[in-house]
């Protein structure tokens, strides 16, 4: 065998050009590759690349505020940090969850259960572990820059109700915006929004929800922001001016908060249905829903068997009780088929359709004037007999009841006026006559909500005039519906009313009578359960009491409606409060008004953080808000425009 | 007649295109890490060159014939290297692959890669036919797949694979019988699959790896993530590039690796297809050059040596190519010349002294 070295063959010559030929083959097909990728996609790709590199970043716009009737903030919106954890270095922020949670005071479960559920996002998005920092948490943050570069800071806007629970349930909350929402207006709203949820905050959503600006920055691989391209800055939102007169609501709701029944106030403008006040209890603090509400709380809120949520002003459907007195005199007078001149005799009951039906006490001798002021049920059991019940039905919805008042807040219902009609429709049979007697005093199937009744009072007061309730002010879309009620009707009527709370034989007993005020009303009591259940079950659930008041009698400047739950008498549960807001009325207008020094509201105002402070106005005091002019200073001052939201996001190197 | 080999019969074209292909590399390193916390890699590149050349001078300067009469000797000292980087070479990023050497890092694989040329060569020039019986194949395949193992246990997949070619280029240059080539083609159809259905026994990376390639779009985050933002550079680079310095997936760092394994994406988004254009005929011509060199070598073993040079760095031209456009799974084979690293930029360039070697003596008996 020759050794490996003796040269005695050629070189493969073809073989080696086949191996030319194959590199030029290969070389071939990867400039194709690259000409596929960099030329025929290169816009598909310069696409994703400029996705790759610029993140847009929102700047939340500031909600605009919410003034009262003269200037003063019921709510605004005020700056205030997040607390972010970064995630660029997962293992790092484990090692560290430790410290973490008791610097931050963050349950360990809750903090570790946010990482778990962020696993499969992009590692450059931080995930926010504390909505609302405090001061301390803060200090906290800063002073640990070095040891914990994976915490960071973000400005967000935040709602803020300085009076806590303050007319909550009218002014309502906000929170995350819904999937339905964004798919309605998928331009403008975005996962993660602040969108008004009830009350005030979402009917008037779209005027005091800002435009949010948009920063758009270049980031690099771990989504460090290199530099920002552009900025579109935030437009605030517009405050709006409310027709809620801050010291009538004080009043109201300092009572009830006194008697610390659940109940409801309105107070309105009986000539153009602005609202002065609305109350509802119990009710809840809408703070509370400003950050992130716990799921515990919120589920709590909402299986509270005392409803907080219910605004009952304007959702509470409920037996009038004699306040529906007033409808029956009106339709009596109005219909002309019975005379004016009518009387009863009331023994203390009377029997109708072989039923007894009670009276409070005997009255005697009673005419329309007397049925009015003591309030006899048996004037009206026999009123409504001669009526029937679809004449009955045809005042009650003229004057507004049966229907919604239309006022500017979402979900009002509509409460009930009982007809024929309505008994075929929803019960399948005839009406019973017998039923006819409870209708007539307020009771039995007819059901209505504290706005509805001051609407219907302040209409048959001021000549069939249905104004609609409202709360936005200098508002013109609000028009008023009319049914003409003759003006002898409307004297007799309110004249009955009058005496209610100045004449001795009143159901009030000359107990909230008011000096110098033409002061009219009717009290309510109307009970929740008949007399054979109570009498079967042996107990005796507290009527709930209603008081309509109005001054001056007639075309009165102001219409209160009260309910007050469980409250027993009409005249010693409701009519004081009304009697309250009345006088609180008047001695406004007589410039000696003073807000009693007690503190007026349940519930905590928000912690303000360092940094809002510094941002913002002082915080308005939760009690005493200053007067001032619109637009507010501090409606101003949120109106600037948003500091960078994002102030560092991560700065480690690769 | 010439007596002597001279540094003259070099062959300067072949270095003109390997100094041109170094030089795009250096700009494009720069380009790449400049902004970031790791300016100045170019320099440390340039000084590999240098330690390259050095290397390139001394390999030529040894008759290959010598080289190839110690091929059973400098075989046992590859093995045993590998042996030893096992057992107790340092790991980084959970591979052992480094040993430290009088001060540097030494990759031992790389000079597994020279080693294997002499030793394929030899054992190809021993033969003296034109046509490989089953036994000389399956003797080639044992010397092939001894070192291929040790490197793969590593774990170093790349480096593994590179090795083969070396084998089948010469192969196929020694002759191969029709129905051998057929059988080896059934085999590898066969084999295909079957190592699928072995994928678990792969390291867990390789296994992601392979399942990335297969379906990019269900692993974002992943490896998936680094094929898409190399395509994603490279095809917003479009026709013209972006300029040099200022593609934003290089600059901001979303293509991975973009100094080493992806500098060709790197360089395609700064450059634009014009650029690869130029780099991948650079490539070529690199190769037909050396093919030229194997054609005008003396004796077959000279042959032998350059088509071995020939087949890896071909191997690697073509396979980082391919996954910087999606089209092969990321294995960390880098771009011979380009990528930043200092064992495979010596490699090169020695492995370049021993086609100088050959080409020097064609003339000298």
């Amino acid at each position: 065998m020759a050794p490996w070295n003796a040269n005695d063959q050629k070189i493969p010559q073809g073989r080696l050009a086949l191996v030319s030929y194959v590199s030029v083959f290969f070389v071939v097909l990867l400039l194709v590759g690259f000409w596929k990728l960099e030329v025929v996609q290169s816009d598909h790709f310069s696409d994703l690349a400029e996705k790759n590199q610029v993140r847009s970043i929102p700047i939340i716009a500031p909600r605009g505020a919410m003034l009262d009737r003269e200037g003063r903030v019921l709510v605004d919106s005020y700056p205030s940090f997040s607390i972010l954890l970064l995630r660029d270095n997962i293992k790092q922020d484990e090692k560290n969850l430790p410290l973490i949670e008791e610097g931050l005071g963050i349950d360990h479960q809750d903090l570790q259960g946010q990482l778990d559920a962020a696993r499969f996002e992009p590692k450059f998005q931080p995930i926010v572990i504390k909505p609302a920092a405090t001061e301390a948490d803060i200090a906290f943050v800063e002073s640990h820059r070095a040891d914990l570069p994976m915490l960071d800071l973000m400005m967000v806007q935040r709602r803020r109700y300085p009076h806590g629970q303050m007319a909550a349930n009218t002014i309502g909350y906000v929170g995350e915006v819904s999937q339905q929402e964004i798919d309605k207006n998928p331009d403008r709203y975005r996962p993660g929004d602040i969108v008004g949820k009830a009350g005030l905050e979402k009917e008037y959503n779209q005027q005091i929800d800002g435009t949010d600006g948009m920063r758009r920055v270049v980031v690099n691989s771990i989504g460090k922001v290199m530099r920002t391209l552009d900025d579109v800055e935030a437009v605030p939102g517009k405050p709006i001016q409310l027709t809620i007169d801050y010291d009538l609501q004080a009043i109201a709701e300092a009572d009830f908060i006194k008697n610390g029944k659940a109940g409801a106030l309105i107070a309105m403008d009986g000539r153009t249905g602005e609202v002065l006040a609305a109350v509802s209890r119990p009710t809840f603090d809408p703070n509370d829903f400003a950050v992130r509400i716990p799921p515990k709380e919120w589920a709590a809120l909402n299986t509270d068997t005392d409803t907080p949520l219910l605004n009952r002003t304007i959702q509470a459907q409920l037996a009038p009780g004699s306040v529906f007195k007033v409808v029956m005199a009106t339709a009596m007078l109005e219909s002309k088929a019975i005379p004016p001149t009518y009387t009863a005799y009331c023994p203390g009951a009377a029997t109708f359709y072989g039923r007894i039906f009670h009276c409070d006490h005997s009255h005697g001798v009673v005419d329309l004037h007397k049925g009015i002021v003591a309030s006899c049920d048996v004037f009206f059991y026999n009123v409504g007999k001669m009526l029937g019940i679809d004449r009955i039905a045809y005042y009650a919805t003229s004057l507004g009841l049966g229907q919604r008042t239309g006022i500017d807040l979402p979900s009002e219902e509509p409460g009930l006026v009982p007809s024929e009609e309505w008994s075929q429709r929803v019960n399948h049979h005839k009406w019973y006559p017998g039923s006819t007697i409870s209708v007539a005093i307020g009771q039995g199937a007819v059901m209505a909500t504290p706005v509805q009744l001051a609407r219907t009072i302040a209409a048959i007061a001021s000549g069939g005039t249905l104004v609609t309730p409202h709360l936005l002010k200098n508002a013109t879309n609000f028009p008023s519906k009319s049914f003409a009620i003759s003006d002898d009707t409307v004297e007799q009527v309110t004249a009955g009313m009058w005496g209610v709370v100045n004449e001795p034989d009143g159901t009030t007993e000359g107990s909230v009578k008011l000096q110098d005020v033409d002061f009219a009303g009717k009290t309510g009591t109307a009970q929740t359960q008949s007399f054979e259940l109570q009498n079967k079950l042996g107990k005796h659930v507290k009527e709930n009491g209603w008081f309509v008041g109005l001054a001056p009698r007639r075309n009165p400047e102001i219409v209160v409606a009260a309910l007050v739950q469980a409250g027993g008498w009409g005249s010693t549960s409701a009519a004081p409060i009304v009697r309250d807001v009345v006088k609180a009325y008047y001695d406004k207008k007589a410039g000696r008004f003073q807000l009693p020094p007690a503190p007026l509201t349940a519930g905590t105002p928000p912690p303000s953080s360092a940094s809002a402070a510094r941002a913002a106005s002082p915080p308005p005091s939760t009690t005493r808000p200053a007067p001032v002019s619109a637009p507010h200073p501090s409606s101003a001052s949120v109106a600037r425009p948003t500091p960078p939201l994002v102030a560092s996001v991560g700065a480690q190197q690769p | 007649m010439k007596e002597r080999p001279r540094i003259h019969d070099f062959d300067w074209t072949l270095l003109a295109i390997v100094g041109a292909i170094s030089g795009i590399g250096l700009l494009e390193i720069y380009s790449s890490t400049h902004a970031s916390g790791m300016a100045g890699m170019q320099w440390k590149q340039l000084w590999w060159i240098g330690i390259g050349i050095v290397g390139m001078f001394i390999i030529s300067r040894i008759d290959y014939h010598t080289l190839l009469d110690q091929a059973p000797t400098l075989y046992i000292i590859g093995l045993a290297s590998l042996l030893v980087v096992l057992v107790m070479g340092y790991s980084r990023l959970g591979a052992k692959r480094w040993i430290a050497l009088g001060g540097f890092n030494l990759q031992v694989s790389e000079i597994m890669k020279l080693i294997i040329i002499i030793v394929l060569a030899r054992y190809l020039s021993e033969v003296h036919t034109d046509r490989l019986t089953l036994q000389d194949i399956a003797k080639i395949a044992l010397l092939t797949l001894v070192p291929v193992a040790l490197i793969l246990k590593q774990p170093d997949l790349g480096t593994a694979m590179v090795l083969v070619p070396v084998a089948l280029v010469g192969i196929f240059l020694a002759g191969i019988e029709w129905k051998h080539a057929a059988v080896g083609a059934l085999a590898l159809a066969i084999l295909i699959p079957v190592g699928w259905g072995m994928r678990t026994h792969l390291k867990p990376y390789q296994q992601q790896r392979i399942q990335t390639f297969l379906h990019p779009e269900e692993d974002q985050r992943g490896a998936g993530y680094q094929i898409l933002q190399s395509e994603i550079a490279v095809g917003s680079g479009g026709f013209w590039g972006k300029g040099f310095g200022k593609g934003s997936q290089n600059q901001l760092g979303f293509v991975p690796v973009r100094y080493s394994d992806f500098i060709l994406a790197a360089m395609a988004e700064e450059q634009g297809f014009i650029g690869v254009c130029v780099v991948l005929l650079l490539y070529l011509g690199l190769i037909l050059r050396l093919v030229d060199n194997a054609q005008k070598a003396k004796d077959k073993a000279g042959m032998y040596v350059v088509m071995g040079v020939t087949a890896i760095l071909g191997f690697h031209v073509l396979v980082n190519s391919s996954m910087v456009i999606g089209y092969m799974p990321v294995t960390g084979i880098p771009l011979p010349l380009m990528s930043y690293g200092g064992s495979a930029t010596a490699f090169v360039f020695m492995a370049l002294g021993l086609v100088m070697n050959v080409r020097m003596r064609r003339f000298v008996n």
